[in-house]
């Protein structure tokens, strides 16, 4: 499965059906992030039952130091 | 107490994040500082670096409100993206406008400024523009239901102190939300000087982590602000050309 995600394309060898699984992939569980999946922001709890498909454009953003 | 919406802080130091030598000498400056509101700008997260440290894993975040900005945006709309990516955080209690029309002064957008503040009041946000210090400006801003205004001290990062301060007093004077001073503050007696003008509050960043020692800086700035405020609440004395003898006049002791 080939996802868009920060702009950047990646390739996905394992199976991953949603955005919750998505994150566990990438080793970002923990982390305090925020996802748009095809230009709509979602919220936590609707992660689990986002589905993922091939091509899908995602951005995933955090809070960084700022002024 | 300073009222921002439905917030209520006894500090009137809001503090930026950015810029810090590291998360120890950022997180002892916070502490210090005794700041409540703290500001975060959103950006992409670098996805295959899943050990990056965040500031926000260090801080009790009971401990503070949370005010993420929009800089990067160029427009409104770009401006109401990012507030609602902030958002969906669950970390967003107010958001800063910033909206940049000018990459080399870093000065706002006041047409962009203006639209997405209007547009993120309808969201239901605790909007806080960050402006200029133009005093028209400044009004319609309030006029759209502004819950502070942000007028500027100086360019962002500039360092350069309150370069117009009859505006600034212009901006405090007319408005009935708390007027914030954000940006351009370079050393206490900048901060302190803002609010000695009747400033709500200052925003700053820069002049603490850039300083040589941010630790002490942010000490320097919370005692400034509380300096600041005590004098305006207290009211200073006018300017007369010449002198007025402190000492009285009379039962001088002189050898006749």
């Amino acid at each position: 499965m080939k996802l868009i995600i920060n702009g950047e394309d990646l390739e996905l060898n394992e199976d991953v059906k949603n955005i919750e699984e998505l994150i566990t992939v990438l080793g970002l569980t923990d982390k305090s992030l925020i996802v748009e999946h095809n230009q709509s922001i979602l919220k936590k709890q609707e992660h689990s039952v986002t589905a993922v498909t091939d091509g899908d454009q995602l951005e995933i953003v955090h809070f960084v130091g700022g002024g | 107490m300073l009222k921002i919406g439905d917030f209520q802080f006894h500090s009137r130091l809001l503090l930026g994040t950015g810029k810090y030598p590291d998360f120890d000498v950022q997180k002892q400056a916070v502490e210090v500082s005794e700041t409540e509101v703290l500001t975060f700008a959103v950006r992409r997260m670098n996805i295959f670096d899943p050990v990056q440290p965040n500031f926000l894993e260090k801080i009790d975040l009971q401990k503070y409100r949370f005010l993420p900005n929009t800089a990067g945006a160029k427009n409104a709309e770009e401006a109401v993206r990012i507030a609602k990516l902030a958002d969906a955080s669950g970390l967003c209690d107010m958001i800063k406008v910033e909206v940049i029309g000018c990459d080399k002064t870093l000065l706002p957008d006041p047409v962009e400024t203006l639209r997405a503040t209007e547009m993120l009041l309808e969201e239901g946000f605790t909007v806080l523009p960050y402006t200029s210090d133009d005093v028209v400006l400044a009004r319609k801003l309030e006029e759209l239901g502004a819950h502070a205004i942000m007028p500027g001290a100086s360019p962002i990062g500039s360092g350069q102190g309150i370069i117009n301060p009859l505006n600034l007093k212009f901006i405090i004077e007319q408005a009935d939300v708390p007027v914030i001073v954000d940006a351009g503050i370079g050393s206490p007696c900048d901060a302190a000087y803002a609010m000695e003008l009747g400033a709500d509050g200052v925003l700053l960043n820069t002049a603490v982590s850039g300083a040589k020692d941010p630790v002490k800086m942010a000490e320097a700035m919370k005692l400034a602000i509380e300096a600041g405020r005590l004098g305006y609440e207290a009211g200073r004395i006018g300017r007369k050309q010449y002198a007025a003898a402190s000492s009285p006049k009379e039962g001088i002791s002189v050898v006749e």
